[in-house]
């Protein structure tokens, strides 16, 4: 058992991480003139209003399906792809495997924000301004370096023993790949689309690059519109936070030890 | 049988399959086309969508393009040196960035190593509070920003409120308002939001420190301090390498919470190097200045990264 003090510092930092979140929750079911004289005990009563207007005034289904597509296709392509680079990675000639391994890696060391103007400038000369193919092409390219990294050091240490077999049985080496090596590689599979996901769905840099138009936003640029279209109804601005974190908080409660996995092994990444 | 795989008994005598034989040739491994087709698609979207982007930003950085003219000229590293020497804006964002980093990393690393040593057993309490402490990771850092905008805002904000509340009222500041504090109340809002995830990092190295080590300092008679500075702190050596790594990474990179709490205000005192080159392109519209500004941000975090390797290999303990 902890001594006292100890149990009563780990209490405080709890509160201190929570009732922030519990403030927000709350001000969701209150009124403007309820949140400020009352921001952080229960509300009055518990009322939807604040959901209603939102869906009501904005495309809030829109924010959400566009967030959903935009974060799916990327975490998607950025497995398959990234799995498919690992794995010619373990199978190519050791000097090969080292430089392309060097080639993906060296990309983690850049700050997404070093290159935005040439993206920028590539996505509109490409036509693809203001679409969502425009952020999941740039989001893959962002996270294959990490994908890869996590992969491949994953995929190392499974025994050539059990590649060599597959050959030997005449499997090709898709066959290998999809039958052999994916099934055995599932934890860090699982690790990378966390990371993936996470990073995605709340990226806010890459969707206020390129996305203008109200039909494509995504949920973290909805939200900073919002700051400056509702300035002080924080009710309001605090209900579009909470369903742009509900599948996040869903996915945490169920899966909470590989989110813990995944952001660890962002620790090389940001 | 399963485990006659490798070795085949030949007249009693133990003679390698030819199974064996060929994995030991086949040690060296061989072109195979195939492969080429699964570096493909990763390979061109990461080198258009990415790759190509970095070297075209150290190629502008070199130029006076303003992002809309057709022609633009080159000026050498006259960018890079007005910057350094005659951009008062650029000086404050970095230092604003110092005091940003070294705030987060002080108070996040001290912090995240003190609860992670409480919170090292796996209990069912401890799992609890380490759930709790790394939730706000997970959360958008707009949705993070507005939150503790409101917490920090001078009239209605929770902070002073609660402040008033107890009777300190001479404390309560306009968090974000004032010039010399809002940059060090950002750097709380980045400490709240990611110290429970360094202290997964630093739980994780706790648990690979064998157990042996601290029996055999309580039979030694070891005091909690010594047991601390002479076997776990030397043996967390790695882990601290990357949670003062990754903290100094994120801090410079802290680009969301700063555009989306106060936009580099007031009058630049909450600018940091990463939304100074945002303002720079897509305000000023100076592409060419503004790269040469992403240039030094990319050097600066390659140092840290590179510095990161070279410690966890130096550091690399064997016991």
């Amino acid at each position: 058992m902890k001594k006292l003090p100890q149990q009563l510092v780990l209490f405080i930092y709890a509160a201190i991480i929570i009732l922030p979140f519990s403030m927000v929750l709350f001000a969701t079911f209150k009124t403007t003139p309820e949140l400020y004289k009352n921001p952080l005990g229960m509300p009055e009563s518990w009322s939807f209003a604040n959901y209603q207007d939102l869906f009501l005034k904005e495309s809030m289904v829109t924010y959400f399906m566009n967030s959903v597509i935009v974060t799916g296709v990327s975490v998607v392509c950025i497995i398959f792809f990234a799995s498919l680079i690992a794995y010619a990675i373990i199978r190519m000639p050791k000097k090969a495997g080292l430089a392309l391994f060097g080639f993906f890696v060296v990309g983690m060391m850049v700050p997404t924000q070093v290159n935005m103007i040439p993206i920028y400038l590539l996505v509109n000369k490409l036509g693809m301004l203001d679409t969502l193919r425009g952020v999941i092409f740039v989001s893959i390219g962002f996270l294959i370096p990490i994908a890869v990294f996590i992969l491949t050091g994953f995929m190392k240490t499974l025994p050539d023993g059990l590649i060599e077999a597959a050959k030997i049985d005449g499997a090709s080496e898709w066959q290998t790949y999809l039958r052999v090596v994916m099934p055995l590689s599932l934890p860090s599979v699982a690790t990378v689309v966390i990371f993936a996901f996470v990073i995605v769905w709340n990226d806010l840099l890459y969707p206020l690059l390129l996305l203008k138009s109200s039909e494509v936003k995504t949920l973290p640029i909805a939200l900073l519109d919002f700051q400056g279209q509702y300035l002080t109804n924080y009710p309001m601005i605090f209900a579009g936070v909470i369903i742009a974190s509900i599948p996040m908080i869903v996915a945490y409660v169920f899966l909470q030890r590989y989110f813990v996995a995944g952001m660890t092994a962002g620790s090389v990444k940001g | 049988m399963q485990s006659n795989n490798n070795v085949e008994r030949v007249g009693g005598a133990r003679v390698a399959s030819p199974y064996v034989a060929s994995t030991a040739k086949k040690r060296k491994k061989k072109w195979n086309w195939a492969l080429f087709f699964f570096v493909l698609p990763g390979f061109i979207i990461y080198s258009v969508f990415f790759a190509g982007p970095t070297v075209a930003a150290l190629f502008l950085s070199f130029t006076d393009w303003n992002g809309i003219a057709p022609t633009f000229n080159y000026v050498g590293f006259s960018n890079y040196t007005n910057m350094l020497t005659d951009d008062p804006i650029f000086v404050q964002s970095l230092g604003n960035n110092l005091k940003f980093t070294l705030g987060v990393l002080i108070f996040q690393t001290v912090l995240s190593l003190f609860f992670a040593m409480l919170l090292v057993k796996n209990t069912k309490a401890n799992i609890f509070y380490r759930a709790v402490y790394f939730f706000p990771t997970i959360v958008a850092s707009v949705s993070v920003a507005f939150v503790w905008t409101f917490m920090y805002d001078p009239n209605i904000g929770v902070i002073n409120n609660i402040l008033s509340a107890v009777g300190l009222e001479s404390l309560a500041k306009s968090w974000l308002g004032d010039r010399n504090i809002a940059i060090y109340s950002l750097a709380f809002v980045q400490f709240w939001a990611h110290t429970g995830q360094m202290l997964i990092i630093f739980v994780a190295g706790l648990h690979a420190i064998p157990k042996e080590l601290y029996e055999a300092a309580e039979i030694e008679g070891a005091s909690k301090w010594q047991t601390f500075k002479s076997i776990t702190w030397p043996l967390l050596a790695p882990s601290a390498t990357i949670v003062v790594a990754y903290t100094t990474i994120q801090s410079f990179k802290a680009f969301d919470l700063v555009i989306a709490m106060t936009g580099g205000g007031p009058s630049y005192a909450t600018e940091i190097l990463s939304t100074f080159l945002y303002h720079e392109a897509f305000i000023n519209f100076r592409f060419g200045y503004a790269s040469a500004a992403a240039v030094i941000f990319m050097i600066i975090i390659a140092i840290v990264t590179v510095l990161q390797f070279r410690l966890l290999k130096s550091n690399d303990v064997k016991f």
